[in-house]
């Protein structure tokens, strides 16, 4: 299947996608990095001079820093945690025999569907708000003080958010996998006399591996730039509580014009971003084959 | 080879099943419930709410404030027009990596799956500039550009995993027919590859759909989608319970329809072919 | 008019050589098989004259007009490929249709060949269908009939017959092998089965490694092989080669004798054996043979012929059709 002829036609035929991806990756990128070089204040335009490694050090240095790597790392691997171990267990049940299964998996894979600004919204407002929301009445009821979740305990109640979303997801993802498990397979298994926990730590849990991998690898892409469940809840507060890189650095440059900060806040997380990426990739290049 | 199992074991498992799907779907279905009612009702105790009387006062009020159909069309063109764009673009692309595979094919696929994780805020500022200064902020076409980037990479992985599965013969055929490069294309792979296609299209409707960090950083009013809209009710004023369950309820509405459509293929899709 | 010429044809895979360097001379109107074990390059030449690979070095002519550098399009072949390659998503009619929309012909013309090619392949009745609701022989029809109606130059088949089954195949050998008689059009034709290859073709390519071992007519490699390699490919059951003193008496290296040019007897012979596995088919008996000193051979016999495991037989192979090879596996 590879002629001169058609591997010339190749080679036009993906460029266009390549070249388009290239200079998405490398055009604004490069000018981040200028930036990051800068004073640049967008409310001083005109007064733009270099000033070395100053946004770095000040970026770094700052407390919110720290406080947002922690709140990014907190925010990924809980959702993780609680994503992948819930939509394990879901998986294993909904792959056994009930009534109503294909009912069941639409109402289950839902929350995936609903953009992040509308669940973020009716997650503060008409859950967990203190006076007026589900938690707060449901508390009232049972005689109890309601819990000011957003205030009280803004990062974990966003992660609860954020989970909430992409449970759905993970648990599609491994209940697909329990599916496509070899039926003949797990035969051979009984015969063979392994019994039905051998069964699953030695034929199952192999076999969602990959499948495991595949959910930590996609949802880590999407969780480390969370942003509006972020904007429309608490807008990082209080103080840096919720923060996470992303928001840092929208908070940066486009609420306080910082352009030189900012830019260095956003090479920072692509940094951050490819070491993790780094990880990932060696990770699903095992289990992907292309 | 089905096993027969005991009743009791199946109602155990239906109850459980039922259950946990009620209570991952319930905000879904609470907010739907609550578009309905009154804004002095929403806010009353979850039980007097359920009883109180229904209205569709909500949906009228939100029209009027906030001009739902134009949000709603500007979310229709933005998302399937990026996901139209990022196909012409991938097709051929996939075609090629497809059919016409190269010692470097996968490292291209594996370097565009990379360009997903370089994070948004690294290029938030030069973008938003470059929009700035070519008046492409809060435009459609501006985001129908960054949205077609966005999403290339998961459309040409998608478009792969599907054309692998088209054997290289019936194209060989073509050509021995003598169907240039272009009918081959188009009247061969093409509609060979229409469900995949298909979902592709569906898929990538829904991210672009729900995409929030560009549409809210690049819109303010006259582009902006469906996800600004929500997003503009999140400073509350006075009663709007109601209101904000209406505005949601129509935003996602019809990507929730189309999701459920699509979930067979989703899963495909979403794992890059990874997952079948 | 269809003659095809490889001169000094070479493919490499990167560092792979897959044809070393390759002549070949195919006549109008002939019906040539290209015939090897799998591996042996036979795909790959057919797919250089087809045109979807390209040659590393080396010409092929057709009809005497330089074709190496031709697009497949432009070589005016026809080919049938082992899956069918039928387009799914096309009925019958258009599928048979398509090479000549793509060469742009009238309708009228198009519609008087599509029914024509249908006539001949008795697919009239299941024009309106698509490849998914036609039954195996059928798809393969329809594979046919979308090579004949181009009118090709020469046709090649890529195993055509591996995926029907067995009964199936014989029939479509015959229906090929009529086909040929009555477009008398080039054909060549790969296979790994040298029952398809003996039965159908005007001349055989022996290939392997990529190299041509012998070219010549079915009963010409029969009677005559040029060297172990085909000697042991060519008929079946096997011919049965001696190495040793055996063929030392015959002043060769090896000696090679047809299981059906072996006498057998109970009292007297050349070679003294005791019969292990019998295989009973009705009209033929395929007896092996355990002669002392030799490997087992094989016997052919007719079906009535009573011996049972552990019987002592004599065998005599017949002087005429003794087949002597050197010690560089060329025939004496």
């Amino acid at each position: 299947m590879a002629t001169q002829h058609s591997k010339t036609a190749a080679r036009l035929m993906i460029s266009p996608a390549v070249i388009l991806l290239f200079l998405w990756m490398i055009v604004p990128l490069s000018m981040t990095l200028y930036f990051s070089f800068l004073r640049y204040n967008l409310l001083m335009p005109g007064m733009e001079s270099f000033t070395g490694w100053d946004n770095y050090y000040y970026f770094l240095t700052d407390p919110a820093f720290s406080a947002a790597l922690t709140n990014t790392i907190l925010l990924v691997v809980g959702v993780l945690v609680i994503t992948v171990v819930g939509g394990v267990l879901l998986a294993l049940l909904l792959d056994q025999p009930f009534w109503g299964q294909g009912i069941v998996r639409v109402l289950v894979i839902a929350p995936f569907f609903v953009m992040p600004t509308v669940s973020a919204l009716v997650w503060k407002n008409m859950f967990m708000n203190p006076v007026n929301g589900m938690f707060a009445h449901i508390a009232r009821g049972l005689g109890l003080q309601p819990f000011d979740f957003l205030s009280q305990a803004p990062l974990a109640s966003i992660i609860g958010i954020v989970a909430w979303q992409w449970l759905p997801f993970a648990t599609l993802i491994l209940l697909t996998a329990l599916q496509s498990l070899d039926r003949e397979q797990m035969e051979a298994a009984e015969m063979d006399g392994a019994s039905a926990l051998d069964r699953f730590l030695h034929i199952t849990v192999p076999h969602l591996t990959r499948a495991i991998t595949v959910v930590v690898l996609i949802q880590t892409i999407f969780l480390l730039g969370v942003f509006a469940e972020i904007l429309v809840t608490t807008n990082g507060g209080p103080g840096t509580a919720s923060t996470n890189i992303t928001y840092l650095v929208y908070a940066q440059s486009l609420l306080n014009y910082d352009v030189g900060g900012g830019s260095a806040g956003g090479i920072v997380a692509v940094v951050l971003a490819n070491i993790v990426a780094i990880f990932l990739m060696r990770m699903i290049g095992k289990n992907l084959d292309a | 080879m089905s096993r027969r199992t005991s009743a009791s074991r199946t109602l155990i498992v239906t109850l459980a099943a039922w259950t946990i799907a009620f209570l991952i779907f319930f905000p879904i279905l609470w907010t739907v419930l609550m578009s309905f009612k009154s804004e002095g009702d929403a806010i009353k105790a979850p039980f007097a709410m359920l009883f109180s009387d229904w209205t569709l006062q909500s949906y009228a009020d939100v029209q009027e404030r906030s001009n739902y159909a134009r949000h709603f069309m500007n979310s229709v063109v933005i998302s399937l027009g990026s996901t139209l764009v990022a196909l012409v673009i991938a097709i051929p692309a996939a075609w090629a990596m497809a059919f016409v595979p190269g010692r470097r094919t996968k490292d291209v696929l594996m370097w565009m799956l990379s360009t997903k994780m370089m994070p948004a805020v690294g290029v938030l500022i030069p973008l938003y500039l470059i929009f700035r200064d070519t008046g492409l902020l809060d435009t459609r076409i501006g985001l129908v550009i960054v949205l077609t980037l966005i999403n290339l990479p998961i459309v040409v992985w998608m478009l792969y995993t599907y054309f692998k599965e088209i054997p290289g013969e019936i194209l060989e055929a073509a050509r021995m027919d003598g169907a240039t490069l272009g009918s081959e294309i188009l009247y061969i792979l093409t509609p060979m590859a229409v469900p995949g296609i298909a979902s592709t299209l569906l898929l990538n409707v829904i991210l672009a759909w729900n995409e929030a960090f560009w549409t809210l950083q690049l819109t303010t009013s006259r582009a902006a989608p469906l996800t600004q809209f929500i997003a503009s009710y999140s400073s509350p004023e006075g009663l709007f319970y109601a209101k904000l369950s209406a505005a949601s309820t129509m935003a996602i509405a019809p990507i929730l329809i189309l999701g459920w459509f699509s979930q067979k293929q989703l899963v495909r899709g979403l794992t890059f072919g990874a997952v079948k | 008019m269809g003659k095809i010429t490889l001169r000094n044809v070479q493919k490499r895979f990167g560092e792979a050589v897959v044809i070393p360097s390759l002549d070949l001379d195919i006549e109008d109107g002939e019906f040539v098989v290209f015939v090897g074990p799998s591996g042996c390059g036979k795909s790959t030449l057919l797919r250089l004259i087809a045109g979807l690979e390209d040659v590393s070095d080396g010409q092929i002519m057709i009809d005497g007009r330089d074709a190496t550098e031709m697009p497949p399009a432009k070589r005016g072949l026809a080919m049938v490929f082992q899956s069918y390659a039928l387009y799914p998503h096309m009925t019958v009619k258009k599928n048979i249709a398509f090479p000549l929309r793509m060469a742009k012909m009238e309708p009228q013309e198009i519609e008087r060949r599509v029914s024509n090619a249908a006539k001949i392949l008795n697919l009239t009745n299941y024009l309106d269908r698509r490849p998914g609701q036609l039954s195996g022989g059928q798809r393969q029809r329809v594979a046919i009939g979308r090579a004949i109606v181009r009118e090709p130059a020469a046709f090649l088949f890529d195993e055509p017959l591996s995926n029907l089954d067995a009964a199936l195949r014989v029939n479509m050998r015959l229906e090929i092998t009529e086909l040929h008689q009555s477009l008398e059009t080039t054909m060549i034709y790969v296979t790994h089965d040298q029952v398809e290859a003996m039965t159908m073709a005007d001349k055989i390519v022996v290939l392997n490694a990529g190299r041509i071992e012998q070219v010549g007519s079915p009963l010409t490699l029969y009677r005559n092989p040029a060297n172990l390699f085909v000697a042991g490919f060519i008929g079946s059951p096997k011919m049965n080669l001696i190495e040793g003193p055996e063929a030392a008496k015959h002043g060769a290296t090896t000696i090679g004798i047809r299981p059906e040019h072996i006498d057998l007897s109970r009292e007297t012979g050349a070679w003294q054996g005791e019969v292990g596995v019998s295989e009973h088919l009705g009209s033929d008996t395929f007896l092996h043979v355990h002669v002392a000193g030799m490997p087992t051979l094989t016997v052919r016999t007719g079906g009535e012929f009573g011996v049972h495991h552990g019987d002592r037989v004599w065998l005599t192979p017949q002087a005429d059709k003794i087949h002597r090879f050197g010690a560089d596996g060329k025939a004496l």
